[in-house]
């Protein structure tokens, strides 16, 4: 698949870089995903600090920002710009995630602008929750998500060492982040 | 689990077939639709004078006013199902059937004498209206709010609400071809009740199935 042109199409590296991971690039998805990582990081920890919440689930927000933003890349419009997509998701889950940890009235988050100024890299010691999450999936599904995210294997390897296709490994890991993204919604922190 | 973990498994998620979410939604009206003309075609039916109906003012306004109430409910929906959304402008839309509805009450109550006013506000139909118009919208309501859940709003329940209202005026269109009763006193009256049904059904439906 090559990249489509689109007729007055936003010309700013994240919306190219999300019109390039649509039309299949893995490698870029993966580098749009951490680049909007960091800046949802930065605005996540300014809100908490804001709500008084301390930042122990600060990752979490995060996560589940990156999760939304991947099950929901469809209601992006490629004529529009992607930050402010990006921004209504993230403020939406960050918002949610201090409502789920008691703050009842959340100060809306202004100048994402600032936040995509000052990224924020991850604390390689910051886990999320998202390991007890896994813990609602079927096994297999489970199986599937670890291998790809937690051990770093590929999708062929998994495949071959589950012996299923890998036809079969994209499917389960698909309705697996989908899974999670639903159990996330669910829990209470 | 870490964020850099996170992203590998999903960046190894495959690319998903592109889903539009404007086709979704015309395709969830029209299976709606189906089921409401089946209900429509077994309980209903068009009206014995309906040729000769069409040819007056009141008639034709029933339809002028649902119609420009369904489209900017359907558009404003659509706007909504989008988490970046920016209705403002579309939502003064809704304004126009409103205003359109009032005038048409105003002129009723000049040219139609005060002693005729209540006849004609109850009409014959007021409790099958304010029943039929939800019933009619229900399967479309239903269809849309599936499809609705390939969205991301940021409001689910007022997203839910204009479905409801889009399902509404829809349905509108279809229970106005039966309804003998054409003064916009009854029109005024019960076509909102039914809507406003409708409108919390979908309100409620949006909080519990578009959350995301």
């Amino acid at each position: 698949m090559k990249a489509q042109t689109i007729k007055g199409a936003p010309d700013d590296p994240w919306s190219r870089m999300m019109t390039a991971a649509i039309a299949g690039d893995e490698g870029v998805y993966r580098r749009l995903l951490e680049d909007i990582g960091r800046s949802v990081r930065a605005m996540a920890r300014a809100a908490f600090a804001r709500a008084g919440v301390g930042d122990a689930d600060i990752e979490d927000a995060v996560q589940e920002t990156l999760l939304a933003i991947h099950l929901k890349r469809h209601t992006w419009d490629p004529a529009q710009p992607l930050a402010p997509w990006v921004y209504a998701i993230a403020r939406h889950k960050v918002i949610d995630s201090l409502r789920r940890r008691g703050r009842r009235r959340v100060e809306p988050l202004e100048n994402f602008e600032e936040f995509l100024a000052a990224p924020e890299a991850e604390d390689p010691h910051a886990l999320s929750d998202a390991r007890k999450l896994l813990e609602a999936l079927a096994p297999r599904q489970r199986d599937i998500v670890t291998s790809i995210s937690l051990d770093g294997q590929s999708i062929a390897a998994t495949a071959k060492r589950l012996s299923m296709s890998e036809v079969a490994v994209r499917v389960a890991l698909h309705r697996a982040l989908k899974s999670l993204g639903a159990a996330w919604r669910r829990s209470v922190a | 689990m870490r964020t850099s973990e996170l992203i590998a498994a999903l960046s190894a998620d495959p690319v998903p077939e592109p889903i539009r979410l404007g086709r979704r939604v015309a395709a969830a009206i029209a299976l709606g639709l189906v089921v409401s003309l089946s209900i429509y075609a077994m309980r209903m039916g068009l009206r014995p004078n309906f040729a000769e109906a069409a040819r007056t003012v009141r008639f034709d306004l029933k339809f002028v006013d649902a119609f420009a109430f369904a489209l900017p409910s359907l558009l404003l929906t659509l706007q909504l199902a989008r988490p970046d959304a920016r209705p403002r402008a579309l939502a003064l839309w809704l304004l126009a059937p409103l205003i359109i509805l009032a005038a048409g009450v105003v002129v009723e109550l000049i040219v139609v004498p005060r002693d005729e006013w209540l006849s004609r506000l109850v009409g014959h139909n007021a409790k099958f209206c304010t029943v039929m118009i939800p019933t009619l919208a229900a399967p479309i309501l239903a269809a849309v709010i599936v499809a609705l859940r390939a969205g991301a709003p940021l409001h689910p329940a007022l997203t839910g609400a204009l479905a409801g209202a889009a399902s509404a005026g829809i349905a509108a269109l279809l229970y106005a071809t039966h309804c003998p009763d054409d003064s916009p006193l009854f029109v005024a009256t019960w076509y909102p009740l039914g809507t406003l049904i409708c409108m919390g059904v979908g309100a409620l439906a949006g909080r519990r199935f578009l959350a995301w």
